[in-house]
């Protein structure tokens, strides 16, 4: 802009359809700032919106998936057979798709986070386990298995994680609604600091507005020329609070898959999902900056035409 | 052209600054509107241009009474009509071209089909060197001949000057004086406000409208 003007003071080319409102001011730099920040703000919520869905939405799919028995080893009881008695139960219930027992060696496999590699397990009772796969969650009936399970296998345990992790959806979904409301607030509020240093601009403006009307500007001439610099200043702050969002995620990103691969990342993963937010994540989050900028532009139009009409 | 009927006007509470005002302005004619310092002459412009209401009194332009005239009616008229403020009122932050294109622009024209126009109009008021320059910059003079020509450019049908020579020496206000009566040949009525009686005196022959207690006479 400062540039622009030294070349035409010093008679280079033609200044043409400079914008009819000054473009820089401090009250436009404030405005940036606050633009930048709501945006950053609702681009951030978004994000975490967006990976807390993609969490649930994993949690809710091995809901659907599976469940598992565990099979406790008991001193006068033969673990295998016990095994092998309570997959032939969960077979024969309603909704079961398949069942897996999970061998000795697996069994030992799924302890050694624990218990480190190389000890023989030979000789300690480790738990038996059977995945149990649904064919269709709702049909099942985890009542009725499990208390076949009480009466004819008792050292075997249904392990009904489906009970926590439709709680842990459940808290994810709300936790979504409560973003979409503080979407909503930052949002209404960038929205009324845009009216507020629209009709600033309207005020500080007077004399340009006076002008305008003189040399014979419709209310709807004037109202493009402010609407276009608020879109000027909202694409500004829009793009900084965007660029701001992504820097924060890839960021964010790079961190979540170092510890992914840190000791007790794989918890974090099956807990808290990837941490990624994918390219529509991007898409989304650089479309807000467009909302937010065109939200500026739309209420800035508003607010001059209802300044315009009081006028004169 | 303009007919002010029994037109009366006072800011706010205060005091009436014009009473009892009617004349007619024709097209194609000359005056000046004149009276000592603060006689009320801008508010006479002000009232013509529509940007004060009269508190008494029928003010027609171009034909059609004032009182009814809607915000695009308003605008159309005053695309008829060109003014030099007495304070020139250019947009600091556009060059004087810009300043000068103003009018046409604001119709929604593209600029390159009135650049050359008003390149021309610059070089005929004596600004083609100082077209690319920001008001701040000008002289009192050239910010005048600035105000002149966006005043022009738009081909008014009625020219409203307000002290068009109050900031000028005298050379440059008899060449200004030469420009409007230039502008009145080629058929534009034009207004000159002024309390200037020697520049009024070398125009002998033209119509004066006078204001003095609020009240206006004419001299044709
Ligand atoms: N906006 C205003 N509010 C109140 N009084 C005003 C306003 N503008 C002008 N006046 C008063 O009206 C009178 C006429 O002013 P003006 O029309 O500017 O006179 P002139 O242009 O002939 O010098 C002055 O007494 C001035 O103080
Ligand atoms: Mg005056």
């Amino acid at each position: 802009m400062r540039a622009s003007r030294n070349d035409a003071a010093s008679g280079g080319a033609l200044k043409r359809n400079m914008p009819l409102v000054p473009a820089d001011s401090i009250a436009g730099r404030a405005l940036v700032t606050v633009i930048g920040i709501m945006t950053f703000l609702a681009a951030f919520m978004v994000g975490v919106g967006i990976m807390i869905h993609g969490a649930s939405r994993e949690w809710t799919d091995s809901i659907a998936k599976e469940i598992t028995i565990q099979v406790r080893p008991s001193p006068n009881r033969d673990i295998e057979v016990e095994t092998e008695k309570a997959a032939a139960i969960a077979r024969a219930t309603a909704g079961v798709a398949g069942v897996r027992i999970f061998g000795k060696a697996e069994s030992e496999h799924l302890l050694e986070p624990w218990l480190g590699t190389g000890l023989d397990l030979g000789e300690l009772p480790v738990p038996r386990l059977v995945v149990v796969e649904l064919s269709n969650a709702a049909n099942l009936n985890a009542a009725d298995l499990k208390d076949n399970l009480r009466a004819r296998v008792p050292t075997a345990f249904l392990d009904d994680h489906r009970l926590w992790m439709e709680r842990l959806a459940a808290m994810a979904q709300s936790l979504v609604v409560l973003i979409v409301v503080f979407l909503a607030l930052v949002l209404v509020s960038m929205g009324l600091a845009v009216a507020f240093a629209t009709r600033g601009a309207m005020a500080g403006n007077k004399g340009i507005v006076d002008i305008l009307h003189f040399v014979g500007a419709t209310d709807r001439f004037i109202a493009v020329e402010f609407q276009r610099h608020f879109l000027r200043l909202g694409l500004r702050g829009g793009a900084i609070g965007v660029l701001l969002a992504i820097l924060g995620f890839s960021l964010f990103e790079t961190l979540s898959s170092w510890w992914a691969r840190s000791p007790g990342g794989d918890q974090m993963e099956v807990l808290f999902g990837t941490f990624s937010l994918g390219w529509i994540g991007y898409a989304i989050t650089i479309s807000i900056g467009g909302v937010v900028a065109l939200l500026t532009g739309l209420v800035s139009r508003i607010i001059v035409f209802r300044h315009l009409r009081g006028f004169e | 052209m303009v007919r002010f009927e029994s037109v009366g006007l006072r800011y706010g509470m205060g005091p009436e600054i014009l009473r009892d005002i009617s004349f007619e302005i024709l097209p194609r004619s000359f005056q000046f509107l004149t009276g000592p310092s603060g006689a009320g002459k801008t508010t006479l412009m002000r009232l013509i241009l529509l940007s004060l209401k009269p508190t008494r009194g029928i003010i027609t332009l171009f034909n059609q009474d004032a009182k009814t005239l809607g915000k695009d009616a308003i605008t159309a008229l005053r695309r008829r009509i060109g003014v030099v403020f007495q304070d020139f009122r250019l947009l600091d932050h556009l060059t004087t071209y810009e300043n000068v294109a103003l009018p046409l622009r604001v119709q929604g024209r593209a600029e390159s089909s009135f650049r050359a126009e008003v390149v021309e109009l610059l070089h005929w008021v004596g600004l083609g060197e100082r077209m690319h320059v920001l008001p701040p910059v000008l002289s009192g003079g050239e910010k005048q001949r600035a105000a002149i020509a966006r005043a022009l450019i738009a081909r008014p049908d009625l020219l409203l000057a307000d002290e068009p020579t109050g900031n000028v020496d005298p050379p440059l206000a008899r060449r200004l004086m030469r420009l409007f009566t230039e502008l009145h040949k080629s058929g534009t009525a034009v207004v000159v406000a002024t309390h200037d009686l020697t520049l009024m005196d070398r125009f002998d022959s033209a119509r004066r409208l006078v204001i003095a207690d609020g009240r206006l006479q004419t001299y044709e």
